[in-house]
């Protein structure tokens, strides 16, 4: 793969971590299974005019698009691709509630505008005045990384361009709830700080976004993306060994990862996944996990990239994402691993700049 | 006609998420276009729904809504002649 430097980050998730200051110091505690993202003042990046018609969705993504763009410094991204598992989900389900309600008729357009998947590429772009590729990737739990690999592939095309990349998912009433029934979400209310503890099935559902800028490394480079790689389905043991196959790929072993980032979610019934690798190839590694602080949702993978960033922004690991006692001397390579319900499982190499 | 005036004022903020306006702030001969109150085109498209759901007036051309969304006052104006409900 051709270099992919993350120039610019930002992501907005349930806990304060819009501050590019902080870093996990100050942490929300939740005492419920749904619970909404920690909102920054939207106002301070997003028009009045533009904002009256934006789901939370829209916001989110409007708003971490603007940080990561100024982040990186630069202002017209040569390309927009966004990755969402469920898209617009306020204002479809208040669109059909109002097609419903009214038999039909009387259907207003904005609702309708709003809530297709690709509308927070489109409001990015609107926003901007960014006439350039724009594309939206709904592949679940892999939506944000099958951004990123089309962003690689268009660097590996032309090295010199910015690639704007993110991912947004938010939470709305209905289709949150159907997750709910359907045992993707735990019955009971925990707090969500023992959730990787939790011993029954089905996680916690949150909402967040993530963006990012890539391209040629700069002064402001925060990482390499050295690969990315997405498998729909597979067991513990066959992910064991693709990724082992991904680090040789990039010349490299287990032993030469100084820490893994892993998508445990508290659910009993598909954590075996990690618990498979923290306890045979990962035993010697620092582990870290994140979805206890954020909950989980279809593009909450993308955290980890934002967590990977600022490890090597600050050479600081907050106590509260460790999960063993392992401690790496310095961050170099972190190491990404993510799936949801054993399917659109993803691996990353993150590299310090 | 004093009271629809009101009515329009508060459907208009709910209807079209006008989140920083008050009713006292929209005065009945204000332009809602342009540089009074910034409505848009999908906010011209919502207005003609409005009427529709709301008073049972079904403008044929939606070129007309031009004239009639000049303003609260000439909005309050039609809807009085026009309402069917």
């Amino acid at each position: 793969m051709s270099d992919c430097f993350i120039n610019g980050i930002a992501s907005i998730s349930a806990q304060p971590t819009t501050d590019p200051d902080m870093f996990l110091e100050e942490l929300i505690s939740y005492h419920e299974n749904i619970f909404r993202c920690h909102d920054p003042n939207y106002k301070d990046y997003i028009k009045p005019a533009a904002m009256r018609r934006m789901s939370k969705s829209v916001k989110m993504g409007v708003t971490t698009a603007s940080m990561a763009l100024k982040d990186s410094g630069v202002e017209i991204p040569d390309a927009i691709i966004t990755g969402t598992g469920m898209g617009c989900k306020q204002d479809s389900e208040k669109f059909l509630e109002n097609i419903l309600h009214n038999d039909e008729q009387f259907l207003t357009p904005t609702l309708f505008i709003q809530s297709t998947h690709n509308t927070v590429g489109g409001q990015v772009a609107l926003g901007l005045g960014c006439k350039a590729y724009n594309v939206t990737y709904v592949q679940g739990a892999a939506s944000f990384e099958t951004s990123v690999m089309d962003a690689q592939l268009m660097l590996s095309e032309e090295s010199g361009k910015n690639i704007l990349v993110g991912g947004i998912d938010e939470i709305a009433k209905n289709s949150t709830l159907l997750h709910k029934l359907d045992g993707q979400i735990k019955e009971e209310d925990i707090d969500i700080i023992t959730l990787l503890d939790s011993n029954t099935s089905g996680t916690v559902a949150s909402e967040g976004a993530t963006f990012m800028v890539l391209g040629a490394k700069t002064d402001k480079s925060l990482a390499n993306i050295i690969d990315v790689e997405t498998i729909s389905e597979a067991t513990p043991d066959e992910i064991k060994a693709d990724i082992e196959k991904f680090l040789l790929r990039q010349g490299l072993s287990v032993d030469d990862i100084d820490a893994v980032v892993l998508g445990n979610n508290g659910d009993i019934k598909y954590d075996n996944y990690y618990k498979n690798l923290q306890s045979s190839i990962f035993s010697n590694i620092e582990q870290l996990c994140y979805k206890h602080l954020i909950g989980d949702y279809y593009v909450a993978s993308s955290f980890g990239f934002w967590l990977a960033c600022k490890i090597f922004a600050t050479n600081q690991i907050p106590s509260v994402l460790k999960v063993n006692d392992v401690t790496a001397k310095n961050h170099n390579n972190v190491l990404l691993y993510n799936q949801y319900l054993g399917k659109n499982h993803s691996i990353a190499l993150l590299q310090r700049c | 006609m004093a009271e629809l005036r009101e009515e329009l004022k508060e459907k208009l903020i709910e209807q079209l998420s006008l989140e920083d306006v008050e009713v006292s702030e929209i005065g009945d001969d204000d332009p809602l276009f342009g540089d009074g109150l910034g409505l848009d085109s999908i906010d011209a498209l919502e207005l003609i729904v409005l009427l529709e759901k709301d008073y049972g007036i079904k403008l044929k051309d939606p070129k007309e809504g031009k004239a009639i969304f000049e303003s609260i006052g000439v909005m309050a104006d039609y809807i009085s002649k026009h309402r069917t409900k």
